[in-house]
């Protein structure tokens, strides 16, 4: 399987040089291939989200460099970022990070609106992925008039509809209860299926065993401990 | 194109979220708009009427000053000012002011010398002799007469005087003539027992208007005591009488103040934790700076351009359509006699987009400046729960 | 787009309005300076009137043309403006076109 995504000692300073600085990641070596579902498993103040951040080109690293698809992205300036950003990953947060106020369909087509992506296929696609989720009913409903687990799958839906080729996710079960967290891991299950990329920060040991999972990646005070090799 | 239609579509879609609030600020900057813009074109018709009609005027008003004030000036100052060169007709004419106590209003009482060639703004005929008399609109309607009726005024020695309304001044005249009423000369000399031979002021007539000037620096060395006022003086007057000193622009400045309070309440209440936080959910599912600057940008043009194109045709209505029911109040003062303001739609397009730019600029900038700083920063804060 | 059709609308409409009020603007001009400005003008030329009839609540502002130079204060000097229009227009220009400089004859010059 070809690499996707290889981090190359990085290092993320937080505060740096004053009296409050962090180090949260230490010389991170990484490399993730194609279609692999990973975890990052750690407590927390580990390091696993300031990576997740870094992989998904959310941030930049202090030093060190980061490649994805065998791209050097760590030095992109904001525009580029943003643009691989939207291209290539889809974000599922551990707050579902939904804008509760506006219908379940809008939030679904927010990455898409500062796109050249026309109206016709962004509704296209929209419905493609509400039906396969099975909340095609409740599209033009207001967020916060939805239950939990629709809400997760809004945020899922939202997540794919760049159709990304990398799916992040950081803690997706913390809010969620045994059931909704089974079957978010179905939903992902079936997305790596299908050849996705999926990385999980979790200290969840129901999303570590999963069978969805092919390798977990141990980590602490910023380093990584173990499960580097599959 | 369709990258900034959806963008717009958003940015509705926000608005709409905070309906309430965004209507309300839509109708208060509008009708802030639309006051600053009915002064504007209130007072620029008016000042273009005044100008454009008193460009006719008499070229040199001649009066004379005692101690300082408005005096009677001697009719024979005229013989000597008829000699000058360049001077055509030379007239004193008498004219004042008369209080009516029974309605509490003041006319202007002006006296008429010889016959007159009739003119289109005069319903009936013009006064031609004594014991006649040709009154404005307001009069009329405070007096509550018509033509044929009698008119009755107390001359200064207390004693009824009455005279024969010949004529009416028509209603398009009104800006002019509604307090007017004329009398014949020697019948108004009579009514204000003015001493024979005085006459409130001299009006004199130049032949080239360019030497206007001329004609009044020799009539000051004529008469050190008199005043004259030429043409260019009274259209000067016009052209500043509601300038930036004036109260009218301090009613203006009032409303900005409204304005800014409201700019400052939208600017304090606009970006809310809410709001940073929804910045940055957008950041994170892959919105750039420029498309969330693009986004308020959006949000802050559609308030106040819609308030803009709102406010101006709210207050052209308002003065043109409905003679500016609103701010004649303000203007009127304490005048008993108003006209009623049938103002001609001049409209100053400089003042327009003036008044446009000093409003939108600052309103869009109010709403993009403060999202700045939510919008550069990472979107890495929205994986750590916001 | 059903609130960007629905916003663009009312823009359009605003604008149509505006286009519809500007020739009413232009008409109205027309129409007045055909029909009332000659007249108004032959009014204004035959009794040599100097100022619009606004504002008849005192002598300076019924004649704010005519009005002395320091006719606000004119019957009690620095008393506090008393007719509300007379803080409505602005003070009269503060120069005078019509001057007299007077010098003193040098001494011993011929009369």
């Amino acid at each position: 399987m070809p690499l996707i995504i290889k981090t190359q000692e990085i290092n993320k300073y937080y505060n740096r040089y004053k009296a409050d600085e962090v180090r949260a990641l230490e010389d991170v070596t990484l490399t993730i291939s194609q279609g692999e579902a990973l975890v990052l498993n750690g407590a927390s103040g580990s390091g696993k989200t300031t990576l997740l951040s870094l992989i998904g080109c959310m941030a930049r690293p202090t030093s060190g460099s980061i490649f994805i698809q065998d791209k050097e992205v760590s030095r992109l300036p904001e525009r580029f970022l943003t643009n691989i950003r939207r291209q290539t990953f889809g974000f599922i947060f551990q707050q579902l990070n939904l804008i509760r106020d506006i219908s379940a369909l809008e939030n679904i087509l927010l990455p898409l609106y500062p796109s050249g992506t026309s109206i016709k296929e962004m509704n296209w696609r929209a419905k493609e992925i509400l039906t396969r989720l099975n909340i095609l009913k409740k599209a033009h409903m207001k967020v916060s008039a939805l239950s939990g687990g629709e809400q997760q799958r809004v945020a899922i839906a939202r997540a794919l509809i760049n159709q990304p080729q990398i799916i992040i996710a950081d803690e997706p079960t913390a809010h969620l209860d045994s059931f909704l967290a089974a079957e978010l891991l179905q939903i992902l299950t079936e997305l790596n299926r299908e050849g996705k990329t999926v990385v999980i920060a979790t200290h969840d040991p129901f999303v570590s065993r999963h069978k969805l999972i092919d390798r977990v990646i141990r980590m602490r005070d910023g380093q990584i401990i173990g499960g580097l090799e599959p | 194109m369709t990258r900034f239609l959806k963008i717009l579509e958003y940015a509705l879609s926000s608005l709409a979220r905070r309906k309430f609030k965004n209507f309300s600020i839509i109708a208060i900057y509008s009708f802030t708009i639309a006051s600053l813009a009915s002064i504007l074109l209130l007072t620029h018709s008016l000042k273009e009427i005044a100008v454009n009609v008193l460009a006719d005027g008499p070229d040199i008003v001649v009066q004379r000053l005692t101690g300082g004030r408005h005096d009677m000036i001697p009719a024979s100052n005229a013989q000597a000012i008829e000699k000058l060169i360049g001077v055509g007709r030379v007239t004193p004419r008498i004219w004042g002011y008369y209080y009516d106590g029974l309605y509490q209003t003041n006319y202007t009482i002006l006296g008429v010398h010889e016959k007159l060639p009739p003119l289109e703004m005069v319903k009936g005929r013009m006064v031609a002799r004594d014991g006649e008399c040709t009154v404005g609109q307001g009069v009329a309607t405070t007096q509550n007469a018509e033509i044929g009726n009698e008119l009755l005024l107390i001359n200064s020695k207390g004693i009824g005087h009455t005279c024969e309304i010949t004529g009416m001044f028509k209603a398009q005249s009104n800006l002019w003539t509604n307090d007017l009423i004329l009398f014949s000369q020697d019948d108004l000399q009579r009514f204000f027992a003015t001493p024979d031979g005085l006459a409130t002021d001299i009006i004199v007539e130049v032949y080239n208007p360019k030497e206007i000037p001329v004609v009044a620096q020799k009539i000051k060395q004529l008469f050190p005591d008199t005043r004259p006022v030429t043409l260019n003086e009274i259209l000067h007057t016009y052209q500043s009488v509601f300038n930036w000193r004036s109260g009218m622009m301090l009613t203006i400045f009032a409303s900005s103040l409204i304005a800014f309070s409201i700019l400052a309440w939208d600017k304090a209440t606009g970006i809310s934790g809410e709001e940073k936080q929804e910045i940055g959910i957008l950041k994170a599912i892959g919105w750039d700076t420029s498309d969330i600057l693009a986004l308020k940008f959006s949000e802050g043009s559609v308030i106040s351009v819609t308030s803009f194109l709102l406010g101006i045709s709210l207050a052209y209505i308002h003065v043109f359509l409905l003679g500016a029911p609103l701010l004649v109040p303000v203007l009127k003062g304490w005048s008993v006699l108003f006209p009623r303001l049938q103002l001609v739609p001049y409209v100053d397009m400089y003042q327009i987009f003036t008044l446009g730019f000093l409003t939108i600029i600052p309103y869009m900038a109010s709403t993009v400046l403060p999202s700045w700083k939510s919008a550069i920063t990472d979107p890495e804060s929205i994986m750590r729960g916001g | 787009m059903i609130r960007t059709r629905f916003f663009l609308s009312c823009i359009a409409f605003l604008l149509i309005t505006l286009a519809l009020l500007s020739l009413h603007s232009r008409y109205g001009k027309q129409a007045w300076i055909a029909q009332e400005l000659t007249a108004n003008r032959k009014l204004v030329a035959n009794l040599a009137l100097t100022d619009l009839a606004l504002w008849t609540e005192a002598r300076y502002t019924r004649h704010p043309a005519l009005a002395d130079f320091f006719a606000p204060f004119q019957d009690a000097p620095a008393s506090f403006e008393h007719f509300p229009a007379g803080s409505i227009i602005a003070p009269r220009l503060p120069g005078v076109s019509t001057t007299l400089r007077v010098r003193k004859p040098p001494v011993g010059a011929p009369k």
